[in-house]
């Protein structure tokens, strides 16, 4: 390793030598490091993690324009309802080739044994499946039958095993709102942050669950459009169909986006996990500069002999990144090992979508780099106390 | 002027400011011939590590001049300094050797000050000025494996590795025993002899007293003995 970094940089490699020259010592600082970086993979992993469970139910749409409420209009679960009238109005446009409503309500499932999920229920017209995953066509149709479901396997708090086999012609019965229910299949969703898991039942069956709501008023409704026709353009000129502020209308993947950024940016969950990645953050560095500046301190003779032997400022700054980069560089790896464990656990008790991404570990990576650096500028500071007319 | 190294003209020093500002050096002339060895004495506080770090490009010259290798280190900054000590040769008491690198690699910084080069050279280098100081069976040791003795003639072979024009040495033969002392000193001299190297030495070692050229004497801050070994006896040097 000391022949490879010299031929790389060109000169002995002595920030390594000093790093590896105290074992205990490195391992103490890398596990400073790794501690830093789990902090922020986990923050991010979560952050990651609600932003992914906020997409999920988007993608269970396949046409182009969502069309929702303008009040509460910035998450798909929360949203107020709209008039289906819209959606007639909408059927108007020539570029607009069809279009189904879709109702959104929430119920607490009780499955004994004091075990409760908070279920979000999706009701859907059974013929729409072309609006909707292509996985999901043929489901839809089963649940024509009133009172049947499909039932969301990845819920939290419940043994969903039993459902597994669940099918249109052996439908497994659950009771919820007071109602016995039919289970005619699953899929594979998942609760997130706002729920523990996502059943798709009927219109009809929508309505014996949720009595109060009216097919008159659905929470969402989702729009196709001709071949070649263009998502911001027909959205714009369906906008002035409608009086002005009755309408919130939107290509389905602007929607998606929007409601990430809404939940990341301004709902108290996603501040908090931005405030945990900057604690992270600024974690690794405090850690980082303790370790530079008391390996500066440390050798501090022996820069202010280098200095009086005639070796400049940079010489000296190429020193401390040298250590800065291989602290990040090595305690990246324990860090990203610890965090993969840490997903994977909290996945399997949460059923939450929390899973590493290259992307994520890469940018974590040059963070890294970056914040070790940055911590290595400020421990620079130190060397001005190296004076080499001291050291006669 | 071509056979000075050193040239002190009218050397005053400070330290500290305001009420609590102290002269260290008063008026000091000195000059030191190419080649020479050149002993400085005098008890402590007398001012004799003061002018040699002044000689040396470690501290700035407040008032009066100092020439070295031609070069007037008034107003000089703290790059030229830097620049100038490449030229230069430091051994210390405490010797400062690096605790992480070996003692070929403690020796081959003493190359890798003038930039990049060829790594096989330089380790060559230093093996050789190593195998002089009687610590060819040492290279590969840390500090921390070496005796007191040893760790000076580390710090002397790697003083000596970039063949510098003068030497400053501040008791460099305390730590060593009297063959080692003696072979250090004649191995200054040699130097001196064959390359014109210069060595100013701090030492109040009485056993290589002989063999300096010149022993000057400092108390107070002030040049109160020049007396010459091998080079003619003048008194006190007076600045050309």
């Amino acid at each position: 390793m000391t022949a490879f970094l010299a031929r790389l940089l060109g000169r002995l490699p002595i920030g390594y030598l000093q790093l590896t020259h105290h074992p205990g010592r490195l391992l103490a600082a890398l596990a400073g490091i790794a501690f830093a970086n789990v902090l922020v993979f986990v923050q991010l992993g979560l952050a990651g993690s609600m932003a992914e469970s906020v997409a999920i139910p988007y993608r269970l749409f396949q046409p182009d324009l969502l069309i929702v409420s303008p009040a509460e209009s910035q998450t798909l679960s929360d949203a107020a309802t709209l008039p289906r009238q819209r959606l007639f109005q909408a059927l108007v446009h020539p570029d607009v080739t069809g279009g189904t409503p879709i109702y959104v309500g929430r119920a607490t499932w009780i499955s004994g044994h004091e075990a409760s999920s908070s279920i979000q229920f999706f009701g859907l017209a059974p013929d729409a499946g072309p609006f909707f995953h292509d996985a999901l066509a043929a489901p839809l149709i089963s649940l024509s039958l009133s009172d049947m479901a499909l039932v969301d396997t990845l819920t939290r708090f419940v043994d969903m095993r039993s459902f597994t086999d669940a099918t249109p012609e052996a439908p497994v019965p659950f009771e919820m709102q007071n109602r016995q229910l039919g289970a005619v299949g699953t899929v594979s969703i998942g609760g997130g942050f706002g729920g523990d898991g996502v059943f798709l039942v009927s219109d009809q069956t929508f309505f014996h669950l949720f009595p109060q709501r009216s097919s008159s008023t659905p929470s969402h409704i989702l729009l196709a459009l001709a071949p070649g026709a263009e998502s911001g353009r027909v959205a714009a000129e369906l906008a002035q169909l409608y009086p002005s502020d009755t309408v919130r209308i939107r290509p389905v993947a602007q929607a998606m986006d929007q409601e990430v950024r809404y939940q990341m940016t301004e709902r108290p969950t996603g501040l908090i996990f931005a405030f945990g990645v900057a604690i992270g953050v600024v974690v690794g560095i405090v850690i980082a500069y303790q370790v530079l500046s008391a390996d500066v301190a440390d050798h501090i003779r022996e820069y202010a002999t280098f200095k009086a032997m005639g070796f400049r400022q940079g010489f000296f700054v190429g020193i401390i990144l040298e250590e800065a980069i291989i602290l990040a560089a090595i305690g990246f790896w324990p860090g990203l090992a610890f965090s993969q464990l840490f997903y994977e656990s909290l996945a399997y008790l949460t059923n939450i979508p929390i899973f590493m991404t290259p992307e994520r570990a890469v940018a974590v990576f040059i963070g890294t780099i970056i914040a070790c650096a940055l911590s290595g500028i400020l421990a620079m500071r130190k060397l001005a106390a190296a004076q080499p007319a001291d050291l006669f | 002027m071509a056979n000075t190294a050193i040239a002190v003209r009218d050397l005053n020093h400070f330290f500290g400011e305001g009420e609590a500002r102290k002269q260290a050096m008063f008026d000091v002339n000195l000059i030191v011939e190419r080649g020479s060895l050149t002993i400085l004495m005098g008890p402590s506080g007398s001012g004799k590590t003061t002018l040699l770090t002044l000689m040396g490009c470690l501290r700035a010259v407040q008032t009066g001049s100092v020439r070295l290798l031609g070069h007037d280190l008034f107003d000089a900054d703290e790059a030229t300094r830097t620049v100038m000590r490449r030229r230069l040769g430091f051994i210390f008491q405490a010797h400062n050797l690096h605790e992480s690198l070996t003692a070929r690699q403690n020796v081959v910084m003493g190359l890798q000050v003038h930039g990049r080069g060829d790594r096989t050279r330089h380790a060559k280098a230093a093996d050789h000025l190593l195998r002089l100081v009687g610590l060819g069976e040492r290279l590969d040791y840390l500090p921390a494996n070496l005796s007191g003795g040893q760790k000076q003639r580390v710090a002397i072979a790697r003083a000596l590795v970039s063949n510098p024009d003068i030497i400053f040495a501040d008791e460099p033969t305390a730590a060593l025993d009297k063959v080692s002392g003696l072979a250090a000193v004649r191995l200054f001299k040699d130097l001196g002899s064959a390359h014109g190297t210069t060595t100013v030495m701090v030492t109040h070692d009485p056993r290589i007293l002989d063999m300096a050229d010149r022993i000057v004497t400092l108390e107070d801050g002030r040049i109160v003995e020049d007396r010459r070994g091998s080079l003619p006896r003048n008194g006190p040097t007076a600045p050309e």
